[in-house]
């Protein structure tokens, strides 16, 4: 496994922007908070850059922010059509986690929570990364079965996970309902006591804010409309505020990268498809824990700010519009309902829906494309937000070497013509 | 105790024969029928009942309706408690149980309001930039973050009430029953459309119910409201929805309402449903959602006793409820001159009208001043005084471009605050619905601009101001909606109203402070969510310039009333900061629910027993008499295994297991999914479906067959029969049945439509009893006594047709244990009766009924495989040693050219193995790791799995199948299974553990 | 919740559907014939239009019949339902059709095309 960032960024920060703490928030609010330096720049383009990542969303900035800082390029920018952080950076349930079974995922995911931990520190910006544990539940002897395998897998990859039954369960989730009875009893379930959750917009700002203080210029509100290729070799994008030139270009674009790959002029083993979410009215705390049920498709946690927050399935249809079937989020509620009695008197406060990138095998792209010195990271589908800091370390460490490195080399685009796959979704089975 | 001091005589529509009596924070009070629970805590002079969400700062009632952000109370008490109901929704009942919320220990001692002292430490954000260090104790700061965090509390048990759902249909559905919407149904309902009106009010009529200083057609506008409600409800094709709100605009015209049935809180009985969930699909929608009145940001704008003007007027016309003793009003356009005339005509003091108009004219003003109600023109609250209830204001003049006050400011007294900052067009389910908005910059809003779907907006949400303007466009919208639709008729002509004009306004976002340079007070945007126009600049200040990150970095418009009344003037404000203006920096999106929906309704009755249906087969009923333990298997319920009183689960399977290979075994295979098959090019579709070859498979002959996806992969497997010419009946997993069957027909209509084939599903239409051990066949010849079951007659995969037990059977000699075995299928009906005959016949040979458990043994001992348990959608059948059924002559199948790429052809690849452990009574757990080089602690490079793995007694030891890397060649090694708390020894062998010589006929 | 029209039994609510992906990706007529990279394409690669695409729907719970629909992915509009071994009609959905990636793949060109009705 791969030693996380160092804190380089964190020397760039105190060079350029006043450090954030209790003390300086004291020391602003003698002047009515009307100091405040602006977390980040909104530039325009340049001419001409060594990097452009396209995408503004965690994963973006991740990656311009550890290009910066772990391969100490400066000449970078970050172009997105929209607002930062305001694709499924800012949609998703912020569940994190990297109790996978293959090893290829344990590798990325864990990797990933190892920036986690110390991310907020790194960046300076407290991204409230919670490890109030993740709970995922088994209902059936099959799925008790396929458990085992996974949580056996997870601990001698040496990543921490414990099984419980039943009446630890509902010990320490006490609203749970463990009745037999049900339709799809609760059997037991493993939990990861290092997985938790993090304040999902935050993510983007506290890597916008130290990639900027690194020279990287995000520019917002700026379209990707082409690419400049020359002899199968990228040479700069076309955009909304014209064509800007670059020796290398990232594409970090979730639900859009067939958009874009098909712009270069090849194709992607990607649908596009809408995932929905909501939450509930802010209650005062009545789970402590991240629940996951795979069979019944339901996740739920708590916000700090007391929000229910659940994600459901995906929808079977592709599609852009950020929106999607009412019968999903139908059936996630019964299920809601089902587990957590006390949820059925709750109120829906807002519901949303994102669009997400699904692969075959249901594991991320992070490769080289037929266009020279063109990568793409997509692929994430429904996981992409825990592999936020992950997937911008490997990412970065591709666009600066031009080589994957052992942690993003199994999730390049060849698997899929070798047949190397590595299918997440597979490991449920089928049912004998 | 019934002293309802503000209750104004005769006046307003609640039946003042029927008072009730309900509790608020442990005090009695008494309202009227009709009210809603903020009108009667109104009547009895109660403005202060909750604390804001941030500050805990004390918070009044500060409108009428869905967009109350202040008023959120608990209702009832136990397992139907609701938290953060707005009280201004509440309809009141006698005995209603409230509690306010969010405060600790009283609503008028709230420790929480610390934060208010402390808020110079608390901008906006300010948790992203503190609570960082020590770097471990964000979890401790969260736990308390937490605890202070969240409105009220959910019930602690299981809910109560039952919650419906109903699909519907109609030619035109109309959202909100105000004049518009009113005017609209009258139209479509003339033309015989089918309509749905729906208002999320107790009683229709919207603004007809408070704006009571117009006429219609000579009647006062409650009496033409009555009289087209009278009509309405004569007519059979329309449906009137009160109470319910329209929650949703999703694609295609469906939208979802949720009814509210019974508003009782404490309804109990199991029968009655609580509320009702509508999913309408509608030719037509008509929007006439009304308008919402802004609030005006002054300086602490949020002391209770200050309310919107209309809704203020809304209490006195409609509920005749007086909000105070001394009124002021504070208005940037006409609309508080409306509220000033009821007050002055209820003779309510009023402490005047500041306006923040330079020189308002027109006949509502001229009224006004000829009722010599003081009126300061140019005037802006610059101040406010009162803790628990707003005491008194200071004005000053605005200079001319309003950015500055000026002069010498003024102090007026009052109990009560009437303000209003003009309005906003409810434009949520249009924009839900796709629709493009448009900034409307006279009057300062959002404005629906091009729709996408088929609806139509009309009245406020639209724009229109005027009452006479409404019901025109209502009856104009509804004729064309429903002739749209195909119905035949015209509007109704526009009645004739009596109603006084209303003038511009004058937007001023910000009410400027009264010296510059003394920044102290709240200036406040989002009541529920404590977010000021202060933290909006500052968010501007640092970079948060979309209005997303606005409204994510200040939790502006986040609160359980969506910024109903903040989000438009927020965006102005922002700005106004910006230097640019409310079109350049665009508005958040709008998703439902409209108002906040209850989880149970969309849940509905899908849950408990009718959550997912259960499937059982013909002998169920049997299995149970038998004690046997039952697991799901997909839908199905399947026996496990049959316990003997003071059995151990090992022990029942042993006995199992043994009796099928000893004597007699009972196996209920009815759950294996089952295909039928027809047509000339039968064969020729399952020579492309399987992996092995079909085409010259006699009559009477069963073979068994792989199936494999595209890319190469197993996807399920069965034994398929031919049972006579053209006519095959396929077997699948238990858990494929479904998906098979879709997998054929695909491949069938979408890529082979000219082979002719046809698919039916037989799954339930067969029972299946499969016995096999030695002694099967004699007990097969008593049931069926005409049949040759003699190896010549009735060989090993072949199939007979013929009575067992008196019942037409098709009996299958096929075996997925080793032993002699015949799967007799009767049409589902006679299941049981077979089962019976084959007990009580076998009683001699102690037949043993056993279970899915020992089945899985019986075919481990001979090394067969599960589909599910072997594979997981990553094995091909080269892994699983199943090379014999890949056919080499055909030149293509499903799956044949995925299993030729690079990959597929690696050594290394996990092969299925056996696995003996080297202590024989220890069954390795199923789904452990095998690794080849033991490390003292993980991480440690894993090589494969467990995928079966059982105690044998037939082999008197424990047995185990796995998936290892380049397996095959291992054979003979031994490898290691590190458990959590010891390590198991294993040995690698081929997968066939019983019968090496393979001398037992079936194999 | 999409409202598609089944051409056999008329309009009924998504949930009804099993959703087929996008349409017109023709099995190889012989696939032994493509090396590995194209029996990718085949295999795995997808158009995932953002706007119009062409797409398989079956009436699962219904008369279990598969058919081809013309949607536009960005709004979901449904313009044209045409039957599965036929192509589209509409001319944004022929032009779509015609202009697909696929028409042009060394794939396409070891396809028999099929005769379409």
């Amino acid at each position: 496994m791969k030693k996380p960032a160092s804190n380089q960024g964190m020397q760039g920060l105190r060079s350029e922007k006043e450090k954030y703490s209790i003390f300086s928030l004291a020391r602003n609010s003698l002047t009515y908070h009307e100091n405040w330096s602006q977390a980040w720049r909104s530039p325009e383009p340049k001419s001409e850059y060594d990097t452009i990542i396209i995408g503004a969303g965690g994963h973006g900035l991740a990656t311009a922010y550890y290009l910066a800082s772990q391969h100490g390029m400066r000449n970078i920018a970050v172009v997105d059509k929209g607002w930062l952080g305001g694709g499924n950076t800012g949609r998703n349930t912020t569940i994190i986690r990297s109790n996978y079974m293959w090893d290829e995922s344990a590798g990325i995911y864990e990797h990933s929570l190892k920036l986690w931990e110390k991310l907020s520190q790194e960046l300076n910006f407290n991204t409230m990364f919670s490890q109030r544990g993740v709970l995922t539940l088994a209902h059936t002897e099959h799925e008790l079965k396929e458990m085992n395998r996974r949580v056996e897998a997870i601990r001698l990859n040496g990543i921490d996970s414990d099984v419980l039954n039943p009446n630890q369960i509902k010990k320490l989730v006490p609203i749970i309902d463990i009745n037999p009875r049900l339709r799809y009893p609760v059997m037991g379930g493993f939990i990861q006591r290092r997985g938790g959750t993090a304040r999902h917009d935050a993510v983007a700002w506290g890597y916008a804010r130290a990639a900027d203080s690194l020279g990287v210029d995000i520019i917002q509100n700026c379209e990707a409309t082409g690419f400049i290729i020359e002899k199968g070799t990228v040479k700069g994008i076309q955009t909304a505020k014209g064509p800007i030139r670059a020796k290398k270009v990232g594409c970090v674009v979730s639900g859009h990268a067939g958009v874009l790959a098909n712009l270069a002029g090849f194709r992607l083993p990607i649908d596009s498809r809408p995932l929905q979410a909501l939450v509930s009215e802010p209650i005062k705390p009545i789970l402590d824990t991240v629940i996951m049920s795979n069979s019944v498709h339901m996740y739920v946690s708590q916000s700090d700010k007391g929000e229910m927050v659940f994600g459901a399935g995906v929808d079977s249809y592709n599609s852009y519009a950020q929106r999607g079937s009412l019968n999903i989020i139908e059936g996630m509620l019964a299920a809601a309902v089902e587990l957590f009695p006390v949820f059925s008197r709750l109120r829906m406060l807002r519901s949303w829906g994102g669009v997400v990138d699904t692969c075959p095998d249901a594991s991320p792209i992070i490769s080289k494309t037929p266009i020279d010195n063109l990568y793409f990271n997509c692929g994430w589908g429904t996981g992409g937000f825990k592999a936020t800091p992950g997937s911008g370390h490997v990412f970065a460490d591709l666009i600066a070497k031009d080589e994957p490195n052992l942690i993003s080399a199994p999730f390049s685009l060849n698997r899929f013509i070798s047949g190397y796959l590595i299918d997440e979704h597979g490991a449920a089975g089928v049912a004998h | 105790m019934n002293k309802q001091l503000f209750r104004v005589k005769d006046l307003g529509q609640v039946d003042r024969s029927k008072p009730l009596r309900f509790k608020f924070d442990g005090k009695f009070f008494v309202g009227y029928r009709g009210d809603t629970l903020a009108s009667a805590l109104l009547a009895n002079g109660i403005h202060l009942v909750g604390r804001s969400f941030k500050y805990h700062r004390p918070r009044g009632i500060l409108s009428a309706g869905a967009e109350e952000p202040n008023a959120l109370v608990q209702v009832g008490e136990g397992n139907g408690t609701d938290p953060n109901t707005r009280a201004t929704q509440i309809k009141l009942e006698d005995g209603l149980i409230v509690k306010s919320q969010n405060r600790w220990p009283s609503l008028l001692l709230d420790l929480g309001y610390i934060n208010n002292l402390l808020h110079r430490l608390l901008p906006a954000g300010f948790y992203y930039k503190t609570f960082m260090w020590p770097s471990s104790w964000w979890m401790r700061y969260e736990y308390w973050i937490r605890r202070i965090a969240g409105l009220g509390e959910a019930p602690k048990g299981a809910d109560p009430d039952r919650y419906e759902k109903t699909h519907a249909h109609c030619d035109v559905l109309i959202v909100g029953g105000g004049p518009a919407g009113l005017g609209a149904a009258l139209a479509a309902g003339k033309t015989g459309a089918r309509v749905v009106l729906v208002d999320e009010q107790d009683s229709f009529g919207g603004s007809l119910n408070s704006n009571t200083d117009c006429t219609v057609d000579e009647h006062t506008t409650l009496d033409w409201r009555k009289r087209t409600l009278a009509i309405l409800e004569g007519m059979p094709e329309v449906i009137l929805l009160n109470r319910t709100v329209a929650t949703g605009y999703y694609d295609h015209n469906f939208l979802t309402l949720l009814e509210t049935v019974s508003p009782g809180q404490q309804n109990q009985s199991e029968y009655k449903t609580r509320q009702r969930l509508w999913k309408i699909r509608a030719k037509r929608v008509v929007l006439a959602t009304g308008a919402l009145e802004r609030p005006l940001v002054f300086k602490d704008n949020d002391r209770p006793g200050i309310m919107l003007s209309a809704s203020m007027r809304a209490y006195l016309n409609q509920y005749g409820v007086s909000p105070g003793n001394r009124v002021l009003l504070f208005t940037n356009n006409d609309d508080a001159y409306r509220t000033a005339i009821s007050l002055k005509e209820n003779n309510i003091p009023i402490a005047g009208i500041v306006d923040l108009r330079e020189d308002p004219t027109g006949e509502l003003v001229d009224r006004i001043r000829h009722e010599g109600i003081t009126l300061y023109p140019g005037y802006a609250i610059v101040s406010t005084t009162g803790h628990l209830r707003i005491k008194s204001v200071r004005i000053m003049k605005l200079n001319d471009d309003g950015t500055k006050v000026i002069g010498n400011a003024k102090d007026i007294t009052c109990d009560s605050i009437g303000m209003s900052g003009g309005w906003n067009p409810t434009v949520h389910l249009f924009s839900q619905s796709g629709g493009k908005l448009e900034w409307d910059d006279k009057f300062e809003r959002f404005l629906p601009k091009i729709a996408n779907q088929p609806l139509i907006s009309i009245g406020a949400c639209n724009g229109t101001q005027s009452l006479s303007d409404c019901l025109k466009d209502g009856l104009k919208a509804g004729a064309e909606s429903a002739r749209a639709t195909n119905n035949k008729g015209r509007a109704p002509g526009t009645p004739r109203v009596v109603e006084s004009k209303c003038n511009d306004e004058r937007a001023i976002w910000i009410i400027p402070r009264e010296n510059s340079y003394k920044k102290n007070g709240k200036y406040f945007v989002d009541f529920q969510n404590d977010v000021t126009a202060s933290d909006i600049s500052l968010a501007a200040r640092e970079g948060y310039r979309s209005v997303e990150h606005l409204k994510r970095y200040t939790t502006m418009g986040m609160g359980t009333d969506q910024g109903k009344t903040s989000n438009v003037t927020a965006l102005a404000i922002l700005g106004e900061t910006l230097g640019t203006t409310a079109p350049n920096i665009g508005h958040t999106t709008f998703r439902p629910p409209y108002t906040p929906a209850t989880i149970g309704a969309y849940a509905g009755r899908n849950v408990g027993a009718l959550f997912d249906p259960i499937r059982t087969t013909a002998m169920h009923e049997h299995h149970e008499k038998f004690g046997a333990k039952f697991e799901h298997v997909s839908q199905w319920m399947r026996a496990w295994y049959y316990p003997k009183p003071n059995e151990t689960m090992q022990q029942t399977i042993n006995r199992e297991v043994k009796a099928a290979r000893d004597s007699i075994g009972l196996l209920d295979a009815s759950t294996l999914g089952k295909i039928d098959i027809k047509g000339l090019d039968a064969a020729e579709f399952l020579n492309r479906i399987y992996t092995n070859s079909w085409l010259k498979l006699a009559p009477g002959k069963a073979r068994y067959g792989l199936m494999l996806k595209e890319d190469g992969m197993v996807m399920d497997d069965g034994v398929t029969t031919h049972l006579n010419s053209n006519h095959y009946h396929m077997t699948t997993t238990t858990g494929g049945a479904a998906s098979v069957l879709d997998w054929l027909e695909e491949w069938h209509q979408t890529e082979w439509p000219d082979l002719d084939v046809y698919f039916t599903s037989v799954t339930e239409h067969w029972a299946v009893a499969s016995i096999c051990g030695p002694n099967c066949r004699s007990l097969l010849a008593e049931l069926a006594p005409e049949l040759d079951l003699s190896d010549e007659a009735f060989p090993f995969m072949t199939v007979k047709e013929g009575d067992v037990a008196g019942i037409a059977a098709r009996i299958f000699r096929i075996s997925f244990t080793g032993e002699l075995s015949f799967e007799i299928n009767v049409p589902r009906r006679y299941g049981l009766a077979l089962w019976q005959a084959l007990i009580e016949k076998g009683e001699k040979y102690d037949i043993c009924p056993y279970g899915t458990e020992a089945m899985h043994v019986l075919r481990a001992e001979k090394g067969f495989i599960i589909v599910g348990q072997e594979t997981d959608g990553t094995v091909t059948p080269h892994d699983l040693g199943m090379d014999w059924i890949v056919s080499k002559t055909k030149n293509d199948f499903i799956g044949k050219r995925a299993l030729s790429r690079s990959d597929m052809l690696k050594s290394d690849r996990k092969q299925l193995v056996g696995l003996l452990n080297e202590n024989e009574n220890e069954v390795i757990p199923e789904g452990s790791q095998i690794v080849e080089m033991l490390q003292p602690s993980p991480p440690m490079a894993m090589i494969g799995h467990i995928t079966s793995s059982y105690y044998s007694p037939n082999c008197n030891r424990s047995i185990a199948m796995a998936l290892i890397k380049g397996g095959k060649a291992r054979i003979g090694k031994t490898l290691h299974i590190p458990l959590k708390n010891k390590t198991i020894k294993v040995k690698v062998t081929d997968t066939l553990f019983l019968d090496k010589n393979k001398e037992l006929t079936d194999g | 919740m999409l409202y598609i029209e089944c051409p056999w039994c008329g309009f009924r609510d998504d949930e009804e559907f099993h959703y087929g992906g996008e349409a017109h990706i023709q099995r190889p007529t012989d696939p032994n014939e493509l090396n590995d990279e194209e029996f990718s394409e085949y295999l795995y690669l997808k158009s995932n239009p953002k706007g119009v695409i062409l797409e398989r729907w079956l009436h699962s719970r219904g008369c279990r019949r598969w058919f081809n629909v013309l949607r536009n992915t960005v709004t979901n509009e449904i313009t044209e339902i045409y039957p599965i071994d036929t192509l589209p009609n509409s001319k944004e959905g022929t032009e779509y059709y015609g202009q697909n990636w696929r028409r042009k793949s060394s794939v396409e060109k070891t396809i028999k095309p099929r005769e379409y009705k």
